[in-house]
């Protein structure tokens, strides 16, 4: 038998790959986090949307599709400053490539913007309307839009859905880090992208029948967050030398703290309580159980990129 | 001939004596920027004092024949060439690290000047008819270029008569750098 | 990306979208991934960024060299190189080049020059050297040499009138082996040294850490060896390179090597594993070897080394089963505790045993090429004084070569017969490469005169009075090398590029100090390209096609007794002499005796030294190109030692040496590949030179810590690893 491997060394020493690999930083994390914000904010108004109502929409609902559109350009502007070769960004729309999720993602984020755009502006209201509709030559679309307001809100949605799923897959692909090798993340992301979506509407105004729908979304999908987390941790512990390598890091390596105490408590298991305490007495609690449901979710983005990175096949005998 | 081409190296780990010739002439011929490598070099103990054993491994990008990186670009810009060779074409990398971040064998790094740089096989050299820089240059003899496809070739050949093996099998990469030991 | 591209690019736009992945492989990545480094032509050199002198070809592109390969048809490269042979534009375009003449303004060390013109500078030095001449003597002037360019201040230097040369790659490197196998077998080892690695079916390596030391050439024929199946011993307190490669890897306890040969001698002798044919028809001695091992049993050796008895004989055993074709490396820095020149002649015995000198496999009778002389030089018109290198009424009965500790030794006044009073110090960092630099320092401020031709600002150049700046070696012309090897060759070297800033080749330097010595009659060429064109004319070698391929190869002739090589032995008996009359005479051990080494104190280790792959002592250390690896040296320790100390692999350290001597901090790296009573570092780091801005700072020097060295008293070399160092967190 082999006697164990004691000593390791290697002469590379190429910045940001050794000694783990760091290539990327706050910027992806971030633009994941808006990505699956907005992919939240997207599904749920529209789903909020669907059904045409007597009343008029609280203003946040009906400007969701556009503060998405804002989030969406955040979230663009911090991949682009992520890019090493930024003057190389057109790059992204001279190919598709089928393959690749970043490719995937690049177009689905273009593609959601006149989506969002229109459905954003269909909520602005006949007076806003009027004006931008002077300066822009949108007549005839927004007169179209107009008709087909359950097909736009069905595309909305769509779009939501597919970069949902996009964030979660971008790093759920690359099967080279060992941490994101797991077929758990793609759903967790999603999932998180969904919660992250219901608190942030929650910072806002609404009327109690949404608000109180919003909650309980926002309290399954953290529930669902819950079991995909320990689904995933489980998955690690029971999947060899490759598993245990991803499982150690989040249970007593160097990840282990940030994980447990921002992700899933302060991000799921607080929220999940406030929220149950708020449901049952009727507890208007404001801005504090959104913002710790959204830190939780940058956080959660922010600890499984950095402890991907630090999980590759190098670490393995 | 038996098949298409395929350029594979192999790395006689017998023979390496960890010297990183091959190192600075692959920094020399390709003009690596100052603080970066495209191959480099492993060594490997095992046991304790004083029974000991050693690995010493030359290693650069593995020109995969299910090269993940190629699949994760959004752009082309990693790509393969005739041989099996993986390439990036500078012009249409964005620098979004993708392949990167893809590659199990952290074989790609950033070129300060933007775009993602990694082992080319030497493409150019070898498109003319002339080996690698790293192979020219070994004193050892450790390392061996060619086409696999050809089975009287000196890798082929090498392959058929030596224990060998590659990096990680498990990643599914079907590497093409070849360590005999 | 240009401007032009991204209009062309974006204009191609809506074509441009995923038609890429249908097409098919493109055939070849010959345009986007060429580098173009290849030149525009390529000059036929050799390397001299160590003493092995590999043939290179340097590619000029622009004027510019921007790679260095082998050449293929040199020998002694084959086409490879080793690392540092790649390094040589790092050298060239080192921006911390000494770049014009210098004279000191300050005080001796303090390291004020004021730049001067060529003129100004050479006068001074000719001025100086003839007022010394008439004060003292030429013999007050001595030659520090190292270098293939030397040959000419050595030139200067006789002519002048004086011969005191000293190199430390002689007292301080090889002279012990060259003396030990002279004693033997007649004839010294030289460089390359006459082994025939490749062909040996079996090699011992004493310490000899191939791989990390890197002489090109041995290192081809080691690994062609092992790729053949030979069979290795490597005998290190450390887990070099060479034993991750070993059949048997003897972990010997540091000094007792001569135990661990006496006791194998004792095994070849009583297993008869020793050739006895040729012993009888070629060696004499062999009973007074077998009266002198009677008693020097594995068991015996095993206490002193810390051996396994069995691992002795088997290793042994492994050896002698290969001969003739089995080999024991003699190995080059062997200046290791002052008994080395009987370690060495312990080994020459064992070789001998063994039957392969003279064999295939084992030793070869060198061969070379003869080039004529320049015609015209006179010969030199008086006879040297014997030089000073050892203490008064000191003698050194063996070794032909100066001392250069010797001669250091004596510009302390009064200490030696005479005293030195002005150096020439040509490519040698003496304040590195000389052990107690203490009293390196202390010597210089005697002088009357240090001149220092260098290429870069190394310690002893901030002590010179006089700086001249080297061209670097692919900057200029040499003489033309003739090599004793295996086979036949001359090479040449030859300008890559012109001379960098106001740096000027030696050669140039050496004629212009000649002729204002009133000596230029010794320098009768106009230029090094005319005396090596002329030398080959002369030789009747075609000219052009030397240049062209910097190299020409001979015919060969056979270098082994079974091709029909003459035996020959140029000891008084004509024979090997297992048993040294020479030694006895002269009041030495005829046959070597074990003493065990002195135990380091408790809490102290022994320090030892080599090298790592990619540099040359500290000669590269500046080379900012080779430092992209190793730019530091770590201190290599026990990792159960480590551990026991508290201390983490990566902590850095510093070390105090028995006399106080403390180091700058370092790097540990603890490791399971050393024995726990000895530290191991890589020599060369540790630059305290402030114009070597890359390397000052970088590691720790080694020297600085071996204050203490022992003589040998065979031929007055220094043993080196004989200091103790402590270790702590810094
Ligand atoms: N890359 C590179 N190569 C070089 C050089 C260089 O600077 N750089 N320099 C060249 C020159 S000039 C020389 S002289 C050679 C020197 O190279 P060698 O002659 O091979 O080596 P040394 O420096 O004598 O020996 C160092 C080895 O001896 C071991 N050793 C120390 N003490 C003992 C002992 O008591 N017994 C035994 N058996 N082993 C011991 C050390 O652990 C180490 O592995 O290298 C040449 N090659
Ligand atoms: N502590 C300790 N001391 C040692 C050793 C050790 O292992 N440990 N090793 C010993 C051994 S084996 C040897 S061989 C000696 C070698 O020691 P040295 O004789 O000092 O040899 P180098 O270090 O090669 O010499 C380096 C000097 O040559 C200069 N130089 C480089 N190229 C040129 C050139 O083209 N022209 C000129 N004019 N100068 C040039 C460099 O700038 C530098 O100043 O050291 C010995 N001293
Ligand atoms: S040049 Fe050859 S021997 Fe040296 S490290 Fe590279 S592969 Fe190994
Ligand atoms: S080793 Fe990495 S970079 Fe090279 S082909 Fe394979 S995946 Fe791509
Ligand atoms: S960094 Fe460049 S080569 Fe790598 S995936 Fe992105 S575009 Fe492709
Ligand atoms: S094949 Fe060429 S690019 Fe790749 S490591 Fe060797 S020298 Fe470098
Ligand atoms: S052994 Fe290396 S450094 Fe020495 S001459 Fe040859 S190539 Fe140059
Ligand atoms: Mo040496």
């Amino acid at each position: 038998m082999l006697p164990t491997l004691l000593e390791h060394t290697s002469t590379r020493v190429n910045a940001e790959i050794d000694p783990v690999l760091h290539i990327w930083g706050w910027e992806i994390a971030v633009y994941l986090f808006l990505g699956g914000l907005v992919a939240g904010l997207l599904i749920l108004s529209s789903l909020l949307l669907w059904r045409p109502r007597d009343t008029a929409p609280a203003r946040i609902l009906q400007l969701a599709p556009l503060v998405a559109l804002v989030l969406l350009s955040l979230g663009m502007g911090t991949l682009f400053l992520d890019l090493a070769y930024k003057l190389h960004v057109f790059r992204f729309y001279l190919a598709f490539r089928p393959t690749s999720p970043m490719s995937w993602g690049a177009w689905i984020l273009v593609l959601i913007y006149p989506v969002a755009a229109l459905s954003g502006l269909l909520a602005l209201g006949p007076e806003l309307q009027g004006k931008l509709l002077k300066k822009l030559p949108l007549v005839g679309v927004l007169a179209w839009a107009q008709r087909q307001r359950q097909v736009l809100l069905g595309a909305t949605l769509a779009g939501g859905v597919g970069l949902g799923i996009y964030t979660g897959l971008l790093l759920g692909t690359l099967t080279a880090r060992i941490q994101w090798n797991t077929a758990v993340l793609g759903p967790l992301f999603l999932t998180s992208g969904l919660s992250s979506g219901a608190a942030f509407l929650l910072l806002f105004k609404l009327d109690e029948a949404d608000r109180h729908r919003l909650v309980r979304w926002d309290m399954l999908a953290l529930a669902v967050e819950g079991v995909l987390i320990a689904s995933m941790v489980l998955g690690f512990a029971n999947a060899g030398a490759a598993g245990q390598l991803a499982a150690d890091a989040l249970l007593g390596g160097a990840w282990t703290a940030s994980f447990w105490s921002l992700v899933v408590v302060m991000g799921i298991a607080v929220p999940l309580v406030l929220e149950s305490i708020e449901i049952k007495k009727h507890l208007p609690l404001v801005a504090v159980t959104p913002a710790l449901v959204l830190l939780g979710g940058l956080a959660l983005r922010a600890v499984l990129l950095a402890a991907g990175q630090d999980s590759g096949f190098r670490l393995l005998p | 001939m038996n098949g298409e081409k395929r350029y594979v190296m192999v790395v006689d780990t017998r023979l390496c004596v960890g010297c990183k010739a091959c190192v600075l002439a692959c920094k020399a011929e390709n003009n690596t920027p100052d603080g970066y490598c495209r191959d480099w070099i492993v060594e490997d103990i095992w046991g304790i004092f004083p029974n000991l054993r050693a690995e010493i491994r030359s290693e650069r990008c593995n020109h995969c024949s299910n090269a993940p990186c190629v699949d994760a670009c959004p752009t082309g810009a990693s790509h393969k060439v005739e041989g099996g060779i993986v390439l990036v074409d500078h012009d249409k990398c964005t620098g979004c690290k993708a392949c990167i971040a893809s590659c199990p064998y952290d074989a790609r790094y950033v070129h300060p000047e933007g775009y993602v740089d990694k082992c080319t096989f030497c493409a150019h050299r070898v498109a003319s008819g002339k080996t690698t820089a790293c192979v020219a240059i070994c004193p050892t003899k450790t390392l061996h270029f060619g086409d696999v496809s050809d089975p009287h070739g000196e890798v082929a050949q090498l392959l058929a008569s030596r224990r060998h093996k590659v990096l990680h099998p498990e990643t599914g990469c079907e590497p093409n750098l070849y360590f005999l030991t | 990306m240009q401007r032009r591209d991204f209009i062309k690019i974006t204009g191609t736009t809506a074509l441009g979208v995923a038609v890429a992945t249908s097409l098919g492989l493109p055939k070849s990545g010959q345009a986007e991934s060429d580098p173009g480094t290849d030149g525009d032509h390529t000059v036929a050199t050799f390397c001299e960024l160590c003493f092995w002198k590999c043939g290179v070809l340097a590619h000029v592109k622009d004027g510019k060299v921007t790679k260095i390969v082998g050449n293929p048809m040199h020998p002694l490269s084959n086409g490879a190189l080793c690392p540092r042979g790649t390094g040589g534009t790092g050298l060239l375009y080192d921006p911390d080049r000494l770049k014009k003449p210098m004279i000191r303004v300050g005080e001796r060390g303090a390291q004020k020059f004021k730049e001067v013109e060529w003129p100004e500078a050479l006068d001074f030095v000719a001025n100086k050297l003839k007022e010394i001449a008439t004060k003292h003597g030429p013999e007050a002037v001595a030659l520090f040499v190292h270098g293939f360019g030397g040959s000419f201040f050595r030139h200067l230097l006789n002519a002048y009138g004086s011969d005191n040369v000293g190199q430390p790659s002689h007292a301080q490197c090889r002279g012990a082996r060259e003396v030990g196998f002279q004693l033997t077998f007649g004839a010294p080892l030289g460089s390359p040294e006459v082994i025939d690695l490749e062909n040996s079916r079996a090699i011992a390596l004493i310490g000899s850490h191939l791989g990390e030391n890197m002489h090109n050439t041995q290192v081809q024929e080691f690994a062609k060896a092992i790729e053949c199946g030979a069979q290795l011993v490597v005998v290190d307190p450390r887990f070099s390179t060479a034993a991750g490669k070993a059949r048997y890897w003897l972990p010997i306890k540091p000094g007792t090597d001569i135990a661990l040969l006496l006791a194998w001698i004792h095994v070849m002798l009583g297993e008869g594993l020793y050739d006895r044919e040729y012993i009888a028809k070629y060696a004499i001695g062999l009973e007074q070897l077998r009266a002198h091992v009677a008693d020097k049993t594995p068991e015996w050796a095993s206490l002193e080394t810390g051996l396994d008895p069995a691992q002795i004989v088997d290793s042994i055993r492994l050896l002698a089963g290969a001969r003739p074709a089995a080999l024991l490396h003699p190995g080059r820095h062997t200046a290791w505790y002052g008994d080395d020149t009987q370690r060495a002649r312990a080994m020459a015995i064992v070789n001998a045993l063994l039957g392969n000198y003279g064999r295939r496999g084992g030793f070869y009778f060198p061969t070379k090429l003869g080039v004529p002389k320049y015609a015209g030089v006179p010969e030199f018109a008086h006879t040297f004084k014997r030089a000073p290198d050892r203490p008064k009424g000191k003698v050194f009965p063996f070794g032909d070569e100066g001392l250069a500790h010797g001669l250091r030794d004596a510009t302390i006044p009064g200490t030696a017969d005479y005293d030195l009073k002005a150096w020439i110090v040509y490519g040698t960092n003496l304040v590195q490469a000389l052990p107690e630099p203490k009293k390196t320092l202390e010597a210089i401020q005697h002088l009357e005169l240090l001149v220092a031709i260098d290429v870069l600002p190394a310690e002893i150049v901030g002590y010179a009075d006089v700086v001249l700046p080297e061209a670097t070696y692919l900057e200029r012309w040499d003489d033309v090398v003739v090599t004793p090897y295996k086979s036949q060759y001359i090479a040449v070297r030859q300008p890559a590029v012109a001379p960098l800033y106001d740096s000027k080749p030696g050669w140039w330097i050496a004629k212009e100090l000649a002729n204002r010595l009133g000596l230029g009659a010794y320098f009768p060429w106009n230029d090094a390209s005319e005396l090596v064109k002329a030398r080959l004319e002369a030789g009747k070698f075609d000219v052009a096609a030397v240049l062209k391929n910097g190299v020409a190869l001979g015919p060969g002739k056979p270098v082994f007794l079974e091709d029909g090589a003459p035996a020959s032995f140029a000891t008084p008996s004509k024979k090997i002499e297992l048993f040294s009359q020479q030694l006895a005479d002269a009041g030495l051990d005829p046959l070597p005796n074990y003493t065990p080494p002195e135990e380091p104190p408790r809490g102290q280790f022994r320090l030892l030294m080599g090298r790592t792959p990619t540099h040359t002592f500290g000669r590269t250390t500046n080379n900012r190109f080779l430092s992209e690896i190793y730019s530091e040296n770590e201190l290599w320790l026990n990792a159960q030692v480590a551990r026991d100390m508290g201390l983490d692999d990566g902590a850095q350290v510093r070390l105090t040496n028995q006399d106080g001597v403390k180091s700058t901090p370092l790097r540990l790296k603890a490791t399971q590949r050393i024995r726990p009573d000895c530290v191991f570092m890589v020599h060369g780091y540790g630059h305290t030179a402030p114009g070597l801005r890359f390397a000052k700072g970088r590691g720790v020097d080694d020297t600085a810590l071996v204050s203490r060295s022992k003589i040998d008293p065979v031929f007055g070399g220094t043993g080196m690893n004989v200091n103790f160092v402590a270790i702590e967190r810094a």
